[in-house]
């Protein structure tokens, strides 16, 4: 399972890249495996304010439609419009161009919440 | 919950288990969509072991059981099959089922996993003394083999047998095993339906994807049917609506003589239908329909929901249905499925979504 040791990771299995005050944020790889075939994707609204573990986005598969939440207070700043055209790009590159929302934190701090790599992969077992 | 006899063989092949009407079934083996277009552009395999199987035989069984079902079982040669209905007395539906004739006075009967008990209570409460009625769905595991290249598995498999045309069954026995195949499915893709003793049906299930088809999962089998407007009991039909509603009406005989729920459904007949189950499909792209979701005229108030929906892997559209009343349900009417509070626009369009070629 690809895990990148330069991001963090929540328990709700999204990853977090942070640049400057600016975290980009999408979901795993185990998390787009479970998930498979991902046909939708809703994505947040520019602008909203939202705190920490609130549900900003929507990923859909064939099956079944699954929240995914913020692991970060603050404010959206961008959605990834890529993926309305292909929101396949989510399960072949999860880490890159399947990226789903920026958001611009309120509390840095709370990037200690996360884990790290390592972290994670043990949490994947 | 429940296991069918193949369960353990789903794991090994990667299958995501999941509960389905008390079963533990395989949702998906690799993914939906891969699984869903093997089964359109190649041959698939199904396990529906959790299906029911009755055997009703005995002097005028066939007499007997036209005066429940609601199609004509008058009209069954040996080794046909028939779709048919079993209603409440409202003319509803308890269960939509496939019927095969063995013999004159000899009915295999498959019905849904999830009506087993209800079905077998309530053909049984009807059951004349003199005729026998046996619930044997333990006893059996079943498969679906569907796609255009399930013929080629057929002739691999069972080269002495001659594969059934449409809507026929064969019976035969091998190495002390009785099989049966019936030329029946659920996918709108010729293929057929393989039942064996329970026993064996993880052999058998095992041989046939080693012949070439590709394991698929319950959510490729509900997209399949869905695109050709195959309904799901529980979701598409139910106890309150009726199979004239549901524009399943050629399936009931309402000129055979009586059956349970006749009297209902010629009284609907003639007082007008009320509602009627429709497709719907989106005009553009949009995010993914799915049951219970509601579904609005255009710019207007909610007027029903969603019986069913997905997103087709074929079409890559948004696809439907739902029962609305029959002043909106007229091909071309324009409406609003609403997800989340979002409307995406749809309309009602003609049965099937999805044709051959």
């Amino acid at each position: 399972m690809n895990v990148p040791e330069n991001l963090k990771y929540s328990n709700d299995h999204e990853w977090v890249l942070v640049e400057g005050d600016v975290a980009t944020v999408g979901i795993t790889d185990h998390a787009q495996e479970e998930l498979t075939d991902v046909v939708y994707v809703e994505l947040p609204e520019i602008g909203r304010e939202c705190d920490a573990a609130d549900p900003v986005a929507v990923v859909e598969s064939v099956k079944a439609a699954s929240d995914i939440y913020t692991p970060l207070a603050g404010e959206i700043v961008e959605g990834n419009e890529a993926l309305e055209a292909d929101p396949a790009l989510v399960n072949t590159d999860p880490y890159g161009q399947g990226w789903i929302f920026k958001i611009k934190m309120k509390d840095p701090s709370q990037l200690e919440d996360l884990m790290d790599a390592q972290a994670y992969s043990g949490l994947l077992g | 919950m429940k296991e069918t006899p193949i369960a353990a063989l789903h794991e090994e092949l990667g299958g995501k288990m999941v509960p389905f009407a008390g079963w533990r079934m395989p949702v998906q083996y690799s993914s939906i969509i891969n699984e869903h277009t093997a089964v359109r552009e190649r041959v698939g395999i199904f396990d529906i072991s959790h299906m029911g199987q009755f055997f009703l035989s005995g002097p005028g069984a066939a007499k007997w059981l036209n005066t429940v079902l609601a199609n004509d079982v008058n009209k069954l040669g040996l080794g046909d099959a028939q779709y048919t209905f079993l209603l409440n007395p409202s003319g509803g539906v308890i269960d939509d089922l496939i019927i095969y004739r063995q013999g004159e006075d000899e009915i295999f009967l498959v019905v849904n996993a999830s009506m087993i008990d209800e079905d077998f209570a309530a053909l049984s409460a009807l059951l004349p003394a003199e005729l026998t009625l046996t619930n044997e769905s333990a006893d059996w595991a079943g498969m679906a083999i569907q796609g255009p290249e399930s013929t080629a598995i057929h002739e691999k498999l069972f080269p002495q047998v001659e594969l059934p045309t449409r809507n026929r069954i064969v019976i035969w026995e091998q190495d002390g095993e009785k099989l049966i195949i019936c030329r029946t499915g659920y996918t709108g893709e010729d293929g057929y339906e393989f039942f064996c003793p329970a026993g064996s049906g993880s052999k058998w299930f095992k041989a046939i994807v080693d012949a070439g088809a590709e394991p698929c999962g319950l959510g490729a089998r509900d997209s399949l049917r869905l695109e050709v407007c195959y309904p799901l009991n529980g979701s598409d039909l139910a106890a309150d609506k009726t199979p004239l509603q549901a524009g399943l009406g050629f399936f009931c005989a309402l000129d055979k003589g009586d059956f349970v729920g006749r009297d209902a459904l010629v009284a609907q007949k003639e007082n007008g239908l009320g509602e009627r189950l429709v497709a719907i499909q989106y005009t553009g792209r949009g995010a993914p329909p799915r049951a219970h979701y509601p579904v609005c005229l255009a710019g207007g108030e909610p007027i029903s929901e969603l019986s069913s929906g997905v997103l087709s892997p074929s079409l890559k559209i948004g696809i439907g249905m739902a029962y609305l009343p029959v002043e909106h349900a007229k091909i071309g009417t324009q409406l609003e499925i609403d997800v989340r509070g979002r409307r995406f626009p749809a309309e009602v369009v003609k049965k099937p979504f999805y044709k051959k070629g």
